[in-house]
């Protein structure tokens, strides 16, 4: 597109505009955009808290998940910041690098929600019912303590397991903690590791 | 200025307006004392999950330092300094969480020639104000600190808020709360000065006899202040100024050469105007034309003449 412009209407639009902006910067604030600056709206105002521990170490920090919707019947949930928990007499609000990244932990496309099963000999997970896993870790523990179970050491009796290792979670109370010690001392297992070592 | 943000504002960048000024509040301020501080970069964490913000992933380049620098989306960074004291022998690493000062006489406010894209809440921080940003980079020359960064994705100036967020409902920034070992602390200011010189008064008695504080006067006081073991020589510590000042250029740019260019342009914009009107336009006269014809002609006589083959 050619528009033509004579010099003097050049001269005349430019003078204008020169006029209009030195009006502007002189201090007339009306041609100043009166921009009224405002604080981020704070975003948690009305997420709903829910009480949680951190899952990385046996430290066991107190967490706060603050998560979208009211938890009305048409409105689905999800996980939008985790923060410390102030009245936790462990971290009282404090976290550590993990447990101030949490958020995408929970996000993760990586995260495991549910059991998966690579059978021998091929390359990829596939998902699999919480029956078959736990069936299948029955089957395989059994065989394995059935070949390698040590109940002697010479005369004396020992019961000892030693070809399987267990690690238990770090975020669990004391109650389940004790349960698994139960759990997996009684087979004789002595690779073991898990919060009631702590 | 009908106003209706949480936080009173006390200064904007490159605006005559004046803000409501009635209403006083407590200056806040955040305390990091260098000598509790472990480098678990907690702070870095929870900044950008508050924020909303996801550094790349970059390289390492033999430091611990990550990101190398602050950047649009890394507000707030630990810098890791290896120092032999000599008078005790002992190899020192300091660690300093660098990021915004939040300075009482802003250096990038000075400069910002956008009006309102940085102001200055009651309560002493200093914010960015995004949308209202030209991303022209002046608030990086004015900063004595080298703290904005300019997006290369929308082209404009980021830097740490204080989480204004937070504080302006009552909260501590979420770096400060996030400190497992409480080197990060956020209260008023006054409360905060209390809290250094117990600290310094502590640091002194087990031998840092050089312990300080770093508030520097050259900006006004700022509203992030340091306990340092070595306040004698704050550039130890990464490089942080001993003596910080607003670059003599800002207030060259915005003070004489603004009034000198403002006043030149109002000036040529009036004579013109009057020129207009008492001299009116440049007119032709009839003999100009002839004249301009007549050159014309001679000179297209003269182009014939030598273009003509011999």
């Amino acid at each position: 597109m050619n528009v033509q412009v004579s010099r003097r209407g050049l001269l005349k639009g430019l003078g204008a505009g020169l006029a209009g902006g030195s009006m502007g910067a002189l201090g007339f604030g009306a041609l100043e955009p009166a921009m009224a600056a405002s604080v981020r709206p704070y975003k948690l105002a009305q997420m709903r808290e829910t009480r949680n521990t951190c899952p990385y170490c046996s430290v066991a920090c107190g967490i706060i998940l603050y998560s979208l919707g009211d938890r009305s019947k048409n409105a689905r949930s999800a996980v939008m910041h985790v923060e410390g928990d102030p009245d936790h007499p462990v971290n009282r609000g404090t976290l550590c690098p993990k447990g101030s990244s949490l958020l995408d932990f929970v996000q993760s496309e990586t995260r495991t929600k549910y059991p998966q099963y690579r059978a021998p000999g091929t390359s990829e997970f596939k998902r699999v019912s919480w029956d078959f896993a736990l069936d299948r870790i029955a089957r395989l523990m059994k065989d394995d303590r059935d070949k390698n179970f040590i109940a002697k050491n010479g005369d004396l009796t020992v019961n000892r397991w030693t070809s399987v290792g267990f690690l238990g979670a770090s975020a669990t109370t004391n109650e389940t903690a004790w349960m698994t010690y139960k759990t997996v001392r009684s087979m004789g297992a002595l690779v073991f590791d898990n919060q009631a070592r702590v | 200025m009908a106003d209706y943000s949480s936080l009173d504002i006390r200064q904007r960048s490159a605006s005559t307006e004046t803000p409501p000024a009635i209403r006083s509040h407590m200056e806040v301020a955040k305390l990091i004392d260098v000598s509790k501080c472990i480098g678990c970069k907690a702070c870095q964490a929870a900044c950008e999950e508050w924020n909303d913000l996801r550094e790349d992933i970059g390289v390492n380049v033999g430091v611990y330092d990550n990101p190398h620098d602050l950047t649009p989306k890394s507000w707030t960074l630990m810098r890791f300094a290896e120092y032999e004291n000599e008078g005790t022998g002992n190899l020192e690493w300091l660690i300093r969480k660098d990021g915004c000062m939040h300075c009482t006489d802003p250096g990038c406010l000075k400069a910002c020639p956008s009006p309102g894209a940085i102001v200055q809440y009651s309560n002493g921080i200093v914010d960015f104000i995004e949308e209202a940003c030209i991303g022209c980079g002046y608030c990086v020359k004015g900063c004595p600190f080298n703290i904005p960064r300019i997006s290369e994705k929308d082209h404009k100036a980021y830097k740490c808020t204080l989480c204004s967020d937070r504080v302006a409902v009552g909260q501590a920034p979420a770096c400060a709360k996030a400190c497992p070992t409480g080197a990060i602390m956020f209260g008023t200011k006054e409360a905060m000065i209390e809290q250094a010189h117990d600290r310094i008064e502590d640091l002194q008695s087990r031998g840092f006899d050089k312990a300080g504080l770093y508030d520097p006067a050259g900006v006004g006081g700022t509203h992030v202040m340091y306990v340092l073991h070595h306040a004698d020589k704050p550039g130890l510590y990464s490089g942080l100024p001993t003596d910080p000042k607003i670059s003599p250029l800002v207030a060259f740019w915005k003070g004489g050469a603004k009034v000198f260019g403002l006043a030149t342009m109002g000036f040529a914009a009036v004579a013109g105007f009057f020129h207009y009107i008492t001299a009116g336009p440049n007119e032709v006269e009839a003999a100009e034309e002839e004249e301009a014809i007549e050159m014309e002609d001679k000179a297209r006589a003269r182009d014939e003449t030598e273009a003509r083959p011999h």
